[in-house]
C-alpha cells in the first residue's frame, strides 16, 4: 500500500468540513492562564461567589498537579498559547430565528442539520464557548425536564446545581479536570424528573471556530428515579493549523431504576487535544450506557467510567475509535463494581490506517463488596496497512467473591481473500475497504441515531477515499 | 464470434505448475461444462479468468476484445465477468440490501429509482425462492452452505454479466435449490444472452440446462471436448475410463 497523501485528505477534509466563519467575538480575552482571567470569565457570567472560589481554587490545584504522564505525549501543549474564554454572542438566544445566520450557516455546512430541525426544539447549539442557541422543546417543558445551558443552571436551578456539580469528577481527579473546573465555559445541564421518559434524543453540537481557543465546556446529568433519556453530542471542527485543546467534563447521575444513555460522535479537526473526563454514577438497578465515537483530533485521552454504587447497576460502554494521518485515540473505559449483583460490559472497536494508532486502555475494578459480579470486555482492532498500530492495555483488579470476569481481544488485518472476493463484483479498492471497515464497526453504528449512523459511514468513505492507495 | 477466449495458457500457484497448454474459447450465448477429478485445475482455471491474484499467469486470455491479463478483478468484473466462488467468504456488518444495491451501481449505467430497485430485486429473488427478510442479514454472515451459493446467484442475477463461471455452484444444494440455480442461469441466458462457463461434478443440474459444450480437465490440461453426451458418459463410466484413451 503507498503512502497515502497527507495532503489530499486535508483538502477533501477542508472541503467538507474545514471551514471557518469570521470571529465575532463580543468579549475575548487575552491567550494564556491567570487569576485575573479566571476572575474576568466568572464576573462576565455573573457568577456567584462559591462558583468563583471553586474556579480559583481548581486554578492553584491545575498548577499543582503534574502532567500525566501514564499515556501518550502531551509535551507540546502550551498552556500559555490558549485563549480560555470567547463569547460569540452576548446574550443567549432563545429562539431559532435569532440565531445569528453565520451560526445557521455553520450548521447547515455540518450536514447534520436534518437532525436538528427534526429536533430542533430540543437542540442545544455550543458555538464558540457559550451556548449560541438554546430553546426548550415544548414537550421537554411539558414534562418537568430541564435542558439548558450550565450558566443558565447555575442562575435559575442553582441548588439542584450545587447539589450535583463537581461531586462526581472533583477539580482534583486529574489536572485537566482541574483545568476545566477553573475555565469551564457552556455545556448543557440536564435533568429528568422521577418517572419521566424523554423518547427522542436530547441534542447538542459542539464547534471550536477560533484558533488557539481551548474549549472547556461542562456538562451535568441528572436522571432521577425511573427516568429514561439519551443525550446526544456532537462535534466536528475547522482545520486550523495551530494546537488547540479541547478539554470537557461530563458528570452523569443515573438513580435508581434510571436509564440513560449518552453518545458521543467526536470529529474534532486534526490539531487538536481532545481530553475529556467522563463519569457516571450508577445507583440501585440504574442503566448508563456510553456509546463513544472518536474519529478526530490530533490526540483523545478519553475513558468514560462507570461508578456502579448499588446492588443491580449496569454500565456499558460502546466505543469506536478511528485513527488515520498519525492521529493517536487512546481510548477505553473504566467499570468500577462497588456493589454486589452490579455488571458492566465494554465492547470497544478501533480501525487504524495511515499511520495511525487506536490504543484501548481501561480498567474493571470489582471491590469486596461486589460479591456476585459480572464484567465482559471486548477489544477488537482492525488495523489497515504497516505504518499504523494499536495497542491494548486492559487492566482488571478484582476482589468481589464469586466474580465473573471475560476479556477478548484480537487484532485483525483486512483479509486480501475479502478484498478480492468484492472486487471480484466490480467493487473498486476504496469501495471494498470501506465496506469491510464499515462491517467490522457496524456493531456500534447501529446503536447511534439514523443521522448520526449516515453521517459517520459517510464520514468513513471520505477518509478511505483519501487513505486508501 | 468468442466472447471468451483462452489461449495457451499456462497457470502457477506458488511456482507450482496447475494448468498448462490450455486453449478454450466460449462464444456469444454458448454454455461450456468443465469437468475433471479433484485438484486436475477446475478452479485455477475460473480463478485465472477472474484475476485471482494470487496465480501467475501466462498465455493469454481475451475477453470481447479486451486482453484480461493486465486487468485487475475490478475492471474485469466492469467488463461483464462473474465468478461464483467455491470457498464463499462471509462479511459480516454489511448488509445485504446496500450492497446489492451497490453492486446494480456498479454493474448499470442506468440508474434505478429505491421502488425500481425494489421491484427488480423482487424479481430476482422470486427466481431463488429467497424470503425478502434475507435482505436485512449480512452477507453471508451465518448463511448455510445452500444459503450462500444462493446468495452468489442473487448477485449474479443482479450483476447481469455477459460471462458467467459457476464453480461447483450444483454442490452440497438440494434438487430444488439445483433447479432454481439453473433458472436464474436461464433467465440470464435469455434476457441478456450471457455465457456459461460451469464446473460441476454432477449432470444433476444438466437436466435443467442446455449444454453446448463439454471440457474434460486432467492433470492441467484438458484431454477430451465433447457434447452433452459426454457428462453422461463420464458419470456411467467415471473419469478414469476416458483418461486412458
Amino acid at each position: 500500500m503507498r503512502q497515502p497523501s497527507l495532503k489530499k485528505l486535508n483538502d477533501a477534509y477542508a472541503e467538507k468540513f474545514g471551514f471557518s466563519m469570521p470571529e465575532k467575538s463580543v468579549l475575548s480575552f487575552d491567550f494564556g492562564l491567570s487569576e485575573k482571567v479566571i476572575e474576568d470569565i466568572s464576573n462576565s457570567k455573573k457568577e456567584p461567589k462559591w462558583m468563583k472560589d471553586f474556579r480559583l481554587e481548581s486554578l492553584q490545584i491545575f498548577r499543582q498537579k503534574p502532567m500525566p504522564t501514564w499515556g501518550p505525549s502531551l509535551e507540546e501543549i502550551d498552556f500559555e498559547q490558549i485563549r480560555y474564554f470567547i463569547k460569540d454572542t452576548d446574550v443567549e438566544k432563545k429562539t431559532w430565528d435569532e440565531v445569528p445566520k453565520e451560526i445557521k450557516d455553520t450548521f447547515d455546512r455540518l450536514g447534520v442539520l436534518q437532525a436538528e430541525r427534526e429536533f430542533l426544539a430540543g437542540v442545544k447549539a455550543q458555538y464558540n464557548s457559550e451556548v449560541a442557541y438554546s430553546s426548550l422543546q415544548a414537550e421537554l417543558d411539558e414534562q418537568g425536564v430541564i435542558f439548558c445551558s450550565m450558566e443558565e443552571a447555575l442562575q435559575k436551578h442553582s441548588d439542584l446545581f450545587k447539589e450535583y456539580f463537581a461531586k462526581l469528577i472533583p477539580a482534583a481527579d486529574n489536572k485537566f479536570a482541574a483545568l476545566n473546573s477553573a475555565a469551564w465555559s457552556g455545556g448543557s445541564f440536564v435533568y429528568i424528573p422521577p418517572n419521566t421518559h424523554v423518547k427522542r434524543p436530547l441534542q447538542s453540537y459542539f464547534r471550536i471556530n477560533a484558533a488557539r481557543m481551548g474549549q472547556f465546556e461542562r456538562t451535568l446529568i441528572i436522571a432521577d428515579e425511573g427516568s429514561s433519556a439519551h443525550y446526544v453530542e456532537g462535534c466536528t471542527a475547522p482545520v486550523y493549523s495551530e494546537y488547540s485543546l479541547h478539554s470537557a467534563v461530563v458528570e452523569v447521575f443515573v438513580k435508581k431504576d434510571a436509564r440513560f444513555r449518552y453518545t458521543t460522535i467526536q470529529n474534532w479537526s486534526g490539531n487538536i487535544y481532545n481530553l475529556v473526563t467522563k463519569r457516571a454514577k450508577v445507583f440501585q438497578n440504574g442503566v448508563m450506557e456510553w456509546v463513544d465515537g472518536n474519529l478526530g483530533a490530533k490526540m483523545t485521552m478519553k475513558y468514560p467510567s462507570c461508578y456502579l454504587v448499588e446492588e443491580g447497576a449496569y454500565g456499558e460502554m460502546l466505543s469506536i475509535a478511528y485513527a488515520k494521518n498519525h492521529q493517536i485515540q487512546d481510548t477505553g473505559a473504566k467499570m468500577l463494581h462497588l456493589a454486589k449483583n452490579t455488571s458492566s460490559k465494554i465492547i470497544a472497536k478501533s480501525v487504524s490506517i495511515a499511520g495511525g494508532q487506536s490504543n484501548y486502555r481501561g480498567l474493571v475494578f470489582i471491590s469486596k463488596a461486589a460479591k456476585n459480579s459480572k464484567s465482559k470486555v471486548e477489544c477488537d482492532a482492525l488495523i489497515l496497512d504497516d505504518q499504523s498500530a494499536t495497542c491494548t492495555y486492559p487492566d482488571m483488579k478484582i476482589s468481589g467473591e464469586n466474580a465473573v470476569v471475560e476479556h477478548e481481544a484480537s487484532v485483525s488485518e483486512i483479509e486480501e481473500e475479502k478484498l478480492y472476493y468484492l472486487m471480484s463484483r466490480g467493487l473498486d479498492k476504496t469501495e471494498a475497504m470501506t465496506l469491510l471497515v464499515a462491517g467490522f464497526i457496524e456493531p456500534i453504528v447501529k446503536e447511534l441515531p439514523l443521522e448520526y449512523a449516515v453521517e459517520l459511514n459517510r464520514l468513513i468513505e471520505l477518509e478511505m477515499e483519501g487513505s486508501v492507495g | 464470434m468468442s466472447v471468451l477466449k483462452i489461449k495457451n495458457l499456462q497457470v502457477s500457484l506458488n511456482k507450482k505448475n496447475i494448468l498448462d497448454k490450455i486453449d478454450l474459447s466460449i462464444k456469444n450465448g454458448e454454455t461450456h461444462i468443465l469437468m475433471g477429478q479433484n485438484g486436475a485445475g477446475k478452479s485455477t482455471l475460473a480463478q485465472s479468468i477472474m484475476g485471482n491474484p494470487n496465480y501467475s499467469v501466462k498465455g493469454e486470455i481475451s475477453f470481447d476484445t479486451h486482453s484480461l491479463l493486465e486487468l485487475d478483478p475490478q475492471q474485469r468484473a466492469a467488463l461483464g465477468i462473474f465468478l461464483s466462488f467455491q470457498q464463499i467468504l462471509e462479511i459480516p456488518g454489511v448488509k445485504i440490501y446496500d450492497y446489492l444495491k451497490l453492486l446494480h451501481k456498479k454493474s448499470h449505467e442506468k440508474k434505478l429509482t429505491p421502488m425500481k430497485f425494489k421491484a427488480f430485486l423482487k424479481e430476482r429473488m422470486e427466481i431463488l425462492s429467497f424470503n425478502e427478510e434475507f435482505l436485512k442479514r449480512s452477507l453471508n454472515h451465518g448463511f448455510s452452505g445452500g444459503e450462500k451459493k444462493k446468495m452468489e446467484v442473487l448477485q449474479m442475477l443482479v450483476l447481469e454479466p455477459k460471462l458467467i463461471i459457476l464453480d461447483e455452484i450444483d454442490s452440497g444444494l438440494d434438487i430444488d435449490a439445483i433447479e432454481a440455480v439453473a433458472k436464474a442461469v436461464n433467465f440470464l441466458k435469455k434476457e441478456k444472452k450471457s455465457s456459461v462457463l460451469l464446473i460441476t461434478h454432477y449432470s444433476r443440474i444438466l437436466n435443467f440446462l442446455s449444454v453446448d459444450h463439454v471440457h474434460l480437465l486432467s492433470k492441467g490440461k484438458i484431454v477430451k471436448d465433447g457434447d452433452g453426451l459426454l457428462v453422461k458418459q463420464i458419470e456411467a463410466k467415471g473419469f478414469a475410463a476416458f483418461l486412458k484413451e
